[in-house]
């Protein structure tokens, strides 16, 4: 399978995503510039974190006019999975690809240290090699982390059960600790950890590794059945 | 077509913390101030814009602030807008 990394003016996370598919999984994986308009030959896109477009007026209210998210929403709708890490997150937010938003941290910190997090459901391309209910450990690095959304929308997020990550010990002031969340088809992920910085012993932990191995597993089964 | 100009105020809604503000409030307040109250922090944007008339450019800055001044999820705004050199 084949992966794509969308590169931003102020990704920084994108060298790192792209290393850490390529030691966990094998796969080829292309670093692509935002200003791509197809993104029909990849398996599966990987927002990075960073500080897109300098994070002006908003984190993520730039890049979400880049000609490279049209094409992430075109194969968001064709089912690929796409997963949004960080500033990624956020750029899936304001994209309208996901409900709700990022604003700054309650404490107004920057937070950078490994987190646990509550594995929420199992019922999805990004988290179905990890057991529902599992406390993982992954790493976060952000300002403006804390998750939120309407009433009515965390309703509906609950009840479908597309929280797929909580911290357990809220570093941000995020609605319900929320970390992470999927869209209603469960083919799009936004989280404020960092996957790709966990896939190494001597990172730390190495809880990342299942979640690019879940997409993995996910778009060959979706292979062998077409 | 007539020259405007354009301020913008950007603000988070009253539903939602703002802690900038919080951490503002509790600076007046240590500092003396003992009557602020709840102190709220928001963007100003300042612009000029070439429309119709009046009501051509409010529409278009409505349209700005909805589509990228602003989040909705997250945000209010409000808006002047003056002819120039009027």
């Amino acid at each position: 399978m084949r992966w794509a990394v969308v590169v931003f003016p102020g990704s920084n996370c994108d060298r790192d995503a792209e290393q850490a598919i390529r030691l966990v999984t094998g796969d080829a994986v292309d670093l692509v510039w935002h200003d791509a308009e197809d993104l029909s030959a990849y398996d599966a896109i990987v927002l990075p974190g960073g500080f897109s477009y300098g994070d002006y007026l908003r984190a993520g209210a730039i890049a979400r006019f880049s000609p490279v998210v049209r094409a992430v929403a075109r194969e968001a709708e064709r089912g690929k999975p796409v997963i949004g890490i960080c500033n990624g997150f956020q750029i899936l937010t304001e994209a309208g690809l996901l409900p709700g938003a990022l604003l700054a941290n309650h404490h107004l910190q920057f937070r950078c240290e490994i987190a646990k997090l509550r594995v929420e459901t199992n019922d999805s391309p990004f988290t179905r090699l990890y057991q529902p209910g599992e406390v993982i450990r992954i790493p976060i690095a952000h300002g403006e982390g804390r998750y939120h959304a309407e009433p009515e929308v965390l309703d509906e997020l609950r009840r479908d059960g597309r929280v797929a990550f909580r911290y357990v010990e809220n570093p941000n002031g995020s609605v319900d600790d929320i970390a992470g969340i999927l869209n209603a088809r469960r083919n799009v992920l936004g989280l404020m950890p960092h996957p790709e910085r966990a896939v190494i012993d001597w990172m730390g932990s190495e809880d990342g590794i299942r979640m690019f191995q879940s997409i993995r597993a996910h778009v060959e089964e979706g292979q062998t059945h077409a | 077509m007539k020259q405007f100009e354009v301020e913008v105020k950007v603000w988070l809604k009253p539903s939602v913390f703002d802690p900038q503000g919080h951490a503002v409030h509790g600076a007046l307040v240590s500092l003396g101030f003992e009557g602020a109250g709840e102190v709220r922090i928001g963007k100003f944007i300042q612009m000029t814009l070439e429309a119709e008339d009046e009501q051509a450019a409010a529409r278009q800055v409505d349209e700005m602030c909805q589509k990228v001044l602003a989040n909705p999820v997250m945000e209010t705004y409000a808006f002047e807008i003056r002819e120039r050199g009027q």
